[in-house]
């Protein structure tokens, strides 16, 4: 009788386990860090490094002579120490360990914070920071304090204008930004196994962003028909019964279009609340919402229309960017006058490809709106795909509800 | 180990953009976060950490992975950071680069008064009050007392 976490870290909530690592994973910028503390440690032989993906999106391609050298010189030491490496234009890391890198039961680490995004598949993922990252490619292995869990059930089904982004940001706003600290957060539930793989990812994604440890859908047949598409066989996991800290239920069917406020993720309101508010800019991409469902899903409400403000549009990664050319949405999308940018982290954090001026505002579908992180001076607001292509539309906060 | 200093004080909820903003993190020279620390929260706050116990509200360090975030703490000179609570991410790093951070509840923060923390007898003592720590793990206490992970790692 346990929750996913304790029966995957096999140790009750609160202990603390060593655990070997069955996928780690770096990017650009955490993975510079890495190997630094990986050469001051004395560059020792890798454990595993069949095991070790390095993945460039953070600034992707390069934006200056700098961090290109940075780039070079941690392409030259990824290679010396066997690990896997995903140059620039591949994707997001989130992503691309979604794309048939990670099975239920896994232990996974991410140098990351929203290394949690697959805990969708029945996973104990989670992020940490560069030296914990160097000591897991040297071990192997790492310690960790099995969380408590909070238990989210979802029942019924979502009305076809709400999508996954605002149920977490719904619970986002319940749980707060630090409720759900040092825990992860379980979704069960009928409500859970109507959602696709795309908005399970979407939902564990942003478990960080109240502070949670990850979150974790239990593998079914929707996580068994995914996978399949990799080459994968897996087996279901049961949910069973179990203690935990805290417990809520959502009703799908009663969700609106929610949008995070300016400047906490936690602060978040219906839509209709800000409707009116003008953009300067939208931008539809990140590991939250980057994926082909969402561009679909994008492209279905600007189809034979224009935007009527700057609208920058990223694949998560090249699989997704491919598909939407070879499925003509990603034409539709360029036809509808935004500006398609190459699959990676795009501005989300403010390093690039759409950083905002002092005294602009934007609807983005990623997972942060702190102070100054996207644009100094900046505002912006997080929502779901449907409200930022209904907003883009309008060149100002849209409810999309009719628009599907 | 006992550590003493003026305080600083800062809010809740502090995220690791606002510890040190992301147009700062491609580098590896950690004089520029020592430089920016705390820019978007508060410009003045840099110069002051010298030698600094900062006094936070819960959910220290919320946000991005980013370990440059105690560094730039560390190397602004910054001795130990107290918060009711922390994000688990900085936590875990603040450990690993050898920022002690102390897990306390009551801590009544004045500007530039003084604080004084007794890692080994668990208490934080602050406007006259003291206040009990919550421990860190053996192992925890084991890599901040060999100054973080790769000093601990290399011991080994």
């Amino acid at each position: 009788m346990s929750t996913l976490s304790e029966r995957i870290l096999g140790g009750p909530a609160g202990s603390y386990v060593d655990r070997e690592v069955d996928r780690a994973f770096a990017h650009d910028g955490t993975g510079v860090l890495a190997m630094e503390a990986y050469r001051q440690m004395g560059n020792p032989k890798p454990a595993r490094p069949e095991t070790v993906s390095i993945i460039y999106d953070h600034i992707s391609p390069a934006n200056t002579s700098h961090t290109a050298t940075l780039q070079k010189e941690l392409r030259e030491f990824s290679a010396a120490a066997g690990f896997t490496l995903t140059d620039v234009g591949g994707g997001i890391c989130h992503q691309l360990m979604s794309e048939g890198r990670v099975l239920p039961g896994e232990v996974v680490v991410g140098a990351d914070s929203h290394s949690c995004t697959t805990g969708a598949f029945g996973a104990f993922s989670t992020g940490v920071g560069a030296t914990d990252m160097a000591a897991i490619w040297a071990e192997g292995s790492t310690w960790f304090r099995v969380p408590e869990t909070i238990h989210i059930e979802l029942t019924s089904r979502l009305p076809a204008w709400c999508e996954a982004k605002d149920i977490v940001l719904s619970v986002t706003g319940k749980i707060g930004m630090d409720g759900g600290t040092y825990r992860a957060l379980e979704y069960t539930g009928d409500g859970a196994s109507t959602l696709s793989m795309a908005g399970r990812l979407t939902l564990c994604n942003m478990a960080v962003e109240c502070g949670a440890k990850t979150g974790l859908f239990y593998a079914d047949k929707t996580t068994q028909k995914y996978l399949a598409q990799y080459g994968h066989t897996i087996k279901q996991q049961e949910v069973e019964d179990a203690t935990y800290c805290r417990e809520l239920s959502v009703d799908l069917s009663d969700m609106e279009p929610i949008l995070s406020v300016p400047h906490r993720v936690d602060t978040v309101a219906p839509v209709t609340d800000y409707a009116g508010t003008l953009l300067d800019q939208v931008f539809v991409g990140t590991c939250t919402n980057g994926r082909y469902e969402d561009l679909e899903r994008f492209a279905r409400i600007v189809r034979g229309k224009q935007v009527a403000c700057r609208t920058i549009v990223v694949p998560a990664s090249r699989a997704i960017m491919q598909k939407a050319a070879e499925t003509g949405i990603l034409a539709d999308i360029i036809a509808a006058g935004c500006m398609v940018g190459p699959p990676g982290c795009g501005p989300c954090l403010g390093m690039h490809m759409g950083v905002l001026g002092e005294g602009e505002t934007a609807l983005s579908t990623a997972n942060r709106n702190f102070k100054n992180r996207m644009g100094v001076g900046a505002e912006y607001y997080l929502g779901s795909v449907a409200t930022a292509a209904a907003s883009a539309l309008k060149g100002v906060i849209t409810s999309p509800e009719g628009a599907l | 180990m006992t550590l003493s200093g003026p305080a600083v004080c800062i809010g809740k909820d502090i995220d690791t953009d606002l510890v040190i903003a992301g147009r700062y993190l491609r580098t590896k020279d950690t004089s520029v976060w020592a430089e920016h620390v705390f820019e978007d929260l508060d410009p003045t706050l840099a110069p002051r950490l010298k030698g600094a116990i900062i006094v936070a509200g819960n959910n220290m360090g919320c946000g991005s992975s980013r370990e440059q975030a105690p560094v730039a703490i560390r190397e602004a000179g910054a001795i130990a950071v107290i918060a009711p609570s922390f994000a688990r991410i900085f936590f875990r790093n603040a450990i690993n680069v050898g920022l002690p951070v102390i897990e306390c509840d009551g801590v009544t923060c004045k500007d530039g008064s003084t604080v004084t923390i007794s890692l080994e007898e668990g208490w934080v003592e602050a406007d006259g009050m003291r206040h009990p720590i919550r421990p860190l793990s053996d192992r925890m206490q084991e890599i901040l007392a060999a100054g973080g992970l790769v000093p601990y790692w290399r011991n080994r």
